[in-house]
């Protein structure tokens, strides 16, 4: 039997990513990263930013994601996400200007602490990709 | 009658016009299917959105405490209009359509004694509703600067609803555009999103017992999630908009160019005649003439 299922990745503008051959994905949801395996219970929760990593017979692919939301349901994995792009092709200046913005929102002091923290994880998330 | 001279500087006046309608035509008509690829596109992110949304609010129980995004501020007070427009004209019937049927929705708030406040997305309908409805126009946003529609600005106009809702400055919030049924025909739009209309024929719950978990709970979901969904609804209806203004500008570019090939017919079929009449003219003068000698 096969222990394979669906995944689709769709921002606004366009269909991101769909495979039907993917054996694990981890997500970055807000309160931990989960794997997702086939047959997992229906599942509707939120991203924090994180990478995305879908793993796949043939390879493995990482994302970046900034938000987003994600529904698994009969062995479908919807994510919808608003920014996202693949960690191959990850743009050196925008990693560092979005690092830099997201320094900028955390020096301000009307932020709220789990905005903070949000905002700190991007950071880091964002720098551990920059060193790649 | 006007003289040969007038005729023929008004046929090329009417041939230099066709072209430039012409021209504008085929620019609609390129730009179109690009705007129908993105509005199909972009069709996945928005069904989904939705369809998340429907089986959260299905799951949830306590309808009393759920976000006032989705169940509304339990009153009808305040009307927010958002009404998206284009930022160009010359594409027929389009820009007017939309406008009518917001002014309708205005007059029957108004009547209502109800407050009513617009934000216009799009430089053609603050243009069109400032002249009647100046006082109620709150915004005035335009994205002339972007090429292409991004979800970046239906984004801004998302945060912008977001944050004069949570100053409780609306109850009601309304969206108007024109849905793009196919090239000829453009539907315009009258959608509620604040509080969220579900559709009433989604509701039989046949076997659709999803018992979903949720991480973390309902209500965090729901409330981080509305305001996407806002921006969600914003940018397709700008997607579709877009599709739209292309679709109106080229049947009414090819009508232009259609009336303006008529036009030259019949000034030409003019022009001969009177070419003809003046030759004849000048034939019997100088018979006439000889005549007479």
């Amino acid at each position: 039997m096969s222990n394979l299922f669906n995944i689709d990745i769709v921002n606004p503008e366009q269909s991101f990513l769909s495979k039907d051959n993917v054996f694990e994905v981890v997500i970055p949801a807000v309160e931990g990263e989960i794997g997702i395996l086939k047959d997992h219970i229906p599942i509707i929760s939120f991203l924090k930013p994180g990478i995305i990593r879908v793993f796949s017979e043939s390879e493995e692919q990482s994302f970046y994601v900034e938000d987003g939301i994600v529904e698994f349901k009969d062995n479908t994995l919807s994510v919808l996400t608003s920014s996202i792009f693949d960690l191959k092709d990850a743009d050196k200046n925008f990693v560092s200007e979005s690092i830099s913005s997201a320094e900028v929102e955390l020096s301000k002091d009307n932020i709220d602490d789990q905005k903070r923290f949000l905002l700190n994880h991007k950071v880091e998330v964002l720098k551990s990709i920059s060193i790649n | 009658m006007p003289s040969l001279d007038d005729l023929r500087k008004r046929i090329t006046s009417v041939k230099s016009t066709q072209k430039i309608t012409k021209a504008m035509k085929m620019v609609a008509a390129a730009k179109l299917r690009k705007a129908q690829e993105n509005a199909e596109k972009g069709r996945p992110y928005s069904e989904k959105m939705n369809n998340v949304i429907l089986n959260l609010s299905k799951s949830i129980t306590d309808k009393e405490n759920s976000p006032k995004l989705l169940v509304g501020t339990g009153e009808e007070k305040v009307h927010l209009c958002i009404v998206l427009t284009a930022d160009r004209g010359l594409c027929g019937g389009f820009n007017t359509n939309i406008i009518k049927k917001a002014k309708s929705y205005f007059e029957k708030i108004i009547s209502e004694n109800k407050t009513l406040k617009i934000i216009t997305v799009g430089s053609k309908g603050y243009d069109q509703l400032k002249r009647q409805y100046k006082s109620y126009i709150v915004e005035n946003i335009s994205f002339k600067e972007s090429k292409n529609i991004n979800y970046f600005d239906a984004d801004k106009v998302g945060k912008i609803i977001i944050e004069k809702f949570e100053k409780n400055e609306f109850d009601v919030c309304a969206i108007f555009y024109n849905k793009f049924k196919n090239v000829i025909t453009q539907i315009p739009q009258e959608q509620q999103i604040v509080p969220l209309n579900e559709d009433k024929d989604d509701k039989d719950e046949s076997g659709n017992d999803n018992d979903y978990e949720f991480e973390p709970d309902e209500d965090e979901i729901l409330s981080n999630l509305l305001p996407k969904n806002i921006s969600t609804q914003i940018f397709k209806a700008m997607l579709e908009n877009s599709a739209s203004e292309q679709g109106s500008r080229m049947t009414a570019m090819d009508n232009a160019t259609r009336n303006a090939g008529e036009l030259v017919d019949r000034l030409t079929i003019e022009y001969n005649r009177s070419r003809q009449a003046a030759i004849t003219k000048e034939l019997i003068e100088i018979i006439s003439g000889a005549e007479s000698l």
